[in-house]
C-alpha cells in the first residue's frame, strides 16, 4: 500500500489525481540512519511548484504527491555521523534531499545539477522508495543536505528562501548581477520576483519591476524598494526603456514574449530565465545577434551556495512576505495562488495546524 | 539636384552592382571621397564573397540601398593616406571588414565594440557622415577611416585570407566571449558552410576537439578529411544525436535558415552554451526547461570590434589558419550567386578584382 513503505509513522496533506486538491493523509518515513537528521516541521512556504506538481502540469506527478520544499523545523535526532547539526537546532530542508555525491558535479557543490539528483518529493530516494514533502509533521533528511538557518530571521518568513530565495539568488551570483550600480529588471512580482527585487537591492542594484498589473507599482517601490516600475503591455513605456537594463530576471510562470523583454536589455544583456512556462517561447534571433545578448537559464542552487544564500539573507535582515495559512485552507490558498492573489507567499503553519485524526 | 553616385565624390570609383532585388550584379561606375586627414585609400585586391552580400543584394533584411556594391571581406594596398594618418602607409598591405565607422565615443566604442554601437556604419548600404551611401568591395577601390583598417601580416594569403574579414571574426569572437577557447573543450559547429568551416579550424586552434553537425552526411569525409573535425553527427540521425547527448561544451550555430533547437540544448552538457551566429528571420522555439535544468545559455554574437579583428587576423597568422576558398573573375558573380544559395562552394568565393576588374 502506497505509503506504508517505511517505518516512521508520518502524517500530511496529500494530492491524489489530477484536481490536485489536497487531504489528510498517512504515510511513512525511512528510521533516522547514519547521515541522517530527523526533523520536527515547524512552517513549510508554499511554491508555484507544488500547485504545477499536484496538478500533474508537467507530466511527471506520481501520485499520491505531499508537496512542500521550503521547509523549516527543528531537529528531533540525528544519526551517528552528523556533526554539523544537534537536537534543537532550527534547520531548512529546500527542493533537494540527495544526489550522488561522488560526480564532478557534486564534488563542484553543485548538487542540484547532479544526473542522479533527489527532489524533496515526488522523487525516487536511495532505498526506492518515494520522497514526500513537508505538507507534513516530520521529514528524515541526509545531513547533507539540511540547511542552518540564521538566528535572527524569523522561521514562516525565511520558509520561501528555501526555494524563491535560492532560485534567484543563484543566478544572480553566476551570471554576474552583482555589481553596484547595474541596472536590473525583475519579470513577475510573486514568490520569487519579490525576493529578486530585495536581493537586487542587497547586491546595490538599480531595480526595475516587469509586471503586466498596474496595481503592483505602489507595492513594489513602497514596500519592496524598487526604483521604478515598468507596465509591460504599455508600449510607450516599453520603448522609453529600451536598451536600459543590464539583467532580467524572468520569474514569469506563463507562456510570454521575449522580444519586449530582450528589447529592454543593453548591449551584451542577459536575460536569466527561472520560471517554468509549460510550453515553449518564442526566441527572436536578431536582437541577440545584434546585440550580443543571450537568454540563459538557471535552477536553484547547490548546498553550498544555499547555505550562503540564507547566511546572506542573515545578514542583510532578509525574508519573504508571507501570508500565513493553516494546512487546511491550503486547497484554497491554491486558488489564489493560481491567480497570483498573494503577497508573495503563502506559508503553512505546520506545526501548530497540522493535526493527526 | 541630388549628385550621381558617379559625380558625389571626386575619385572615380568601378564596381559591379546590383540594381534592385533581382540581385544581378552588372558593371557600374561611381565615386571616393578624397582621401580625408585620417583616410587610407586602398588598391582594392581581393573580395570574400559573404552570403551577407546576397541576403542585402536581394533586400532580403529591408536595409538595402540601390543601387548596391557589396563586399566587406577586402584585402589590398594602401595608395594614398591622409595627413593624420599614423597607422599606415602607402604599400602597406591592409584588410577592411565589416564596418568603416562608428560613433568613437559611446560606451560601446571606448570599449573596442564599435560593432555594437548604435550608429554604426556598413561598409557597404549604409549612410557615412557626409549622408552619401557607402559602396564595398567588389570595386576597384575603396577610402576608409584608418581606425577600420586592418594591418595585414607578411604572411597571411590576401587572397585566402580575406574571408577572415566577416567569416572570420564572426566566429572567433563568440569563441572568445562565450568561453569557449579553452584547450581541451568539446566544441560543436552547426552548419558548413563559409562561417561553419573557419569556426572548426579556429576551434582546434584552441585546443577544442570538434564535432561538425550538419544535415547532410556527403560533408562528413571534408569535414574530417579536409579540415580537421573530429567527429561529424547527421542532426536526423536520432540516435546519433542522443548518443551525443550531454557531451559539447559549446555549439556555433552557424545556420540562416530556420532550424529547431531542442536537439541542440541536448547535446549541450550542463552550463553549455549555444551561440548562434547565423540569423534566421523568424524566431526560433526556445524550450524552455533544458535551459532551466541545465543551466545553459543562448546567446549571439555579430563580427566583432576593430580590435579584436586585429588580434583574430594576426592570431591567424600566427596559427596559419586559412578560410578555403575559390577565386573567381568578377564576371563570375552571377553564377557565384546562384551556387552560394545552393551552398555549392568550398566554402568562400573570393573575387581576384585586380585581375579581374576593368572599367568598360
Amino acid at each position: 500500500m502506497a505509503g506504508t513503505e517505511n517505518s516512521q509513522k508520518s502524517f500530511g496533506w496529500a494530492a491524489t489525481d489530477t484536481s490536485g486538491l489536497l487531504f489528510p493523509f498517512h504515510f511513512s518515513r525511512r528510521e533516522n540512519g547514519s547521515d541522517d537528521v530527523t526533523i520536527k516541521i515547524l512552517y513549510c512556504g508554499v511554491c508555484h511548484s507544488d500547485l504545477h506538481s499536484v496538478k500533474n502540469e508537467w507530466g511527471f506527478t506520481n501520485y499520491p504527491i505531499v508537496p512542500g520544499h521550503e521547509i523549516v523545523g527543528l531537529v528531533t535526532k540525528t544519526g551517528s555521523d552528523v556533526k554539523t547539526f544537534k537536537v534543537g537546532d532550527r534547520v531548512g530542508v529546500g527542493v533537494i534531499v540527495g544526489s550522488c555525491k561522488t560526480c564532478d558535479i557534486c564534488q563542484q557543490d553543485l548538487e542540484n545539477y547532479c544526473p542522479k539528483v533527489i527532489f524533496t518529493y515526488n522523487s525516487k530516494d536511495q532505498d526506492g522508495t518515494k520522497t514526500y514533502g513537508g505538507y507534513s509533521d516530520i521529514i528524515v533528511v541526509d545531513q547533507r543536505f539540511v540547511l542552518r538557518i540564521p538566528d535572527n530571521l524569523s522561521s514562516g518568513a525565511c520558509a520561501p528562501l528555501l526555494c524563491a530565495g535560492i532560485t534567484v539568488y543563484s543566478p544572480m551570483k553566476y551570471y554576474g548581477m552583482t555589481e553596484p550600480g547595474k541596472h536590473l529588471g525583475v519579470a513577475g512580482l510573486g514568490g520569487l520576483g519579490h525576493v529578486a527585487v530585495k536581493f537586487g537591492k542587497a547586491f546595490g542594484l538599480k531595480v526595475t519591476v516587469i509586471s503586466t498589473s498596474p496595481k503592483k507599482e505602489s507595492e513594489a517601490i513602497n514596500r519592496l524598494g524598487a526604483d521604478s516600475f515598468l507596465v509591460s503591455s504599455d508600449p510607450a513605456q516599453l520603448k522609453a526603456a529600451m536598451g536600459t537594463m543590464d539583467f532580467i530576471i524572468d520569474t514569469i510562470a506563463a507562456v510570454h514574449p521575449l522580444a519586449p523583454l530582450l528589447g529592454l536589455l543593453k548591449m551584451n544583456g542577459k536575460l536569466v530565465t527561472v520560471g517554468l512556462p509549460d510550453k515553449p517561447l518564442e526566441l527572436p534571433i536578431f536582437p541577440l545577434v545584434l546585440g550580443r545578448k543571450l537568454v540563459g537559464g538557471s535552477d536553484i542552487g547547490g548546498m553550498k551556495e544555499t547555505q550562503e544564500m540564507l547566511d546572506f539573507c542573515g545578514k542583510h535582515n532578509i525574508i519573504a512576505d508571507i501570508e500565513m495559512i493553516r494546512i487546511d485552507y491550503i486547497n484554497t490558498a491554491f486558488e489564489r495562488l493560481a491567480k497570483s492573489d498573494v503577497r508573495y507567499r503563502f506559508v503553512i503553519d505546520v506545526a501548530n495546524t497540522l493535526a493527526s485524526n | 539636384m541630388a549628385k550621381s553616385p558617379e559625380t558625389e565624390h571626386p575619385v572615380k570609383a568601378f564596381g559591379w552592382a546590383a540594381r534592385d532585388p533581382s540581385a544581378h550584379f552588372s558593371p557600374f561606375n561611381f565615386s571616393r571621397r578624397a582621401t580625408g586627414e585620417r583616410d587610407v585609400q586602398v588598391k582594392v585586391l581581393y573580395c570574400g564573397v559573404c552570403h551577407s552580400d546576397l541576403h542585402m543584394a536581394k533586400n532580403e533584411w529591408g536595409l538595402t540601398q540601390y543601387p548596391i556594391v557589396p563586399g566587406h571581406e577586402i584585402t589590398g594596398i594602401v595608395t594614398e593616406v591622409g595627413n593624420k594618418v599614423e597607422k599606415f602607409k602607402v604599400g602597406d598591405k591592409v584588410g577592411v571588414g565589416c564596418m568603416v565607422g562608428s560613433c568613437r565615443e559611446c560606451d560601446q566604442c571606448t570599449n573596442d565594440l564599435e560593432n555594437y554601437c548604435s550608429n554604426f556604419i556598413l561598409t557597404y548600404s549604409s549612410r557615412y557622415t557626409d549622408g552619401t551611401v557607402t559602396y564595398g568591395g567588389y570595386s576597384d577601390t575603396i577610402v576608409a577611416d584608418e581606425h577600420f583598417v586592418i594591418r595585414w601580416p607578411e604572411n597571411l594569403p590576401l587572397d585566402a585570407g580575406a574571408p577572415l574579414l566577416c567569416a572570420g571574426i564572426t566566429t572567433y569572437s563568440p569563441l572568445r566571449y562565450y568561453g569557449l577557447d579553452k584547450p581541451g573543450l568539446h566544441i560543436g559547429v552547426v552548419g558548413l558552410g563559409g562561417l561553419g568551416h573557419v569556426a572548426v579550424k579556429f576551434a582546434k586552434a584552441f585546443g577544442s576537439k570538434v564535432t561538425v553537425i550538419s544535415t547532410s552526411i556527403n560533408k562528413k569525409k571534408e569535414a574530417i578529411e579536409r579540415l580537421g573535425a573530429d567527429s561529424f553527427l547527421v542532426s536526423r540521425d536520432q540516435e546519433a544525436m542522443q548518443a551525443a547527448a550531454g557531451t559539447l561544451d559549446g555549439i556555433i550555430d552557424t545556420v540562416s535558415a530556420s532550424h529547431p533547437l531542442l536537439p541542440l540544448i541536448s547535446l549541450l552538457k550542463p552550463h553549455g552554451k549555444i551561440v548562434v551566429v547565423g540569423a534566421p528571420e523568424k524566431p526560433l522555439e526556445l524550450p524552455v526547461f533544458p535551459i532551466i535544468i541545465g543551466r545553459k545559455v543562448i546567446g549571439g554574437s555579430a563580427i566583432g570590434g576593430i580590435k579584436e579583428t586585429q588580434e583574430m587576423i594576426d592570431f591567424a597568422a600566427k596559427h596559419n589558419i586559412l578560410p578555403d576558398v575559390e577565386i573567381i573573375p568578377i564576371d563570375y558573380i552571377n553564377t557565384a550567386m546562384d551556387r552560394l544559395l545552393k551552398s555549392d562552394v568550398k566554402y568562400r568565393f573570393v573575387i581576384d578584382i585586380a585581375k579581374s576588374l576593368k572599367p568598360e
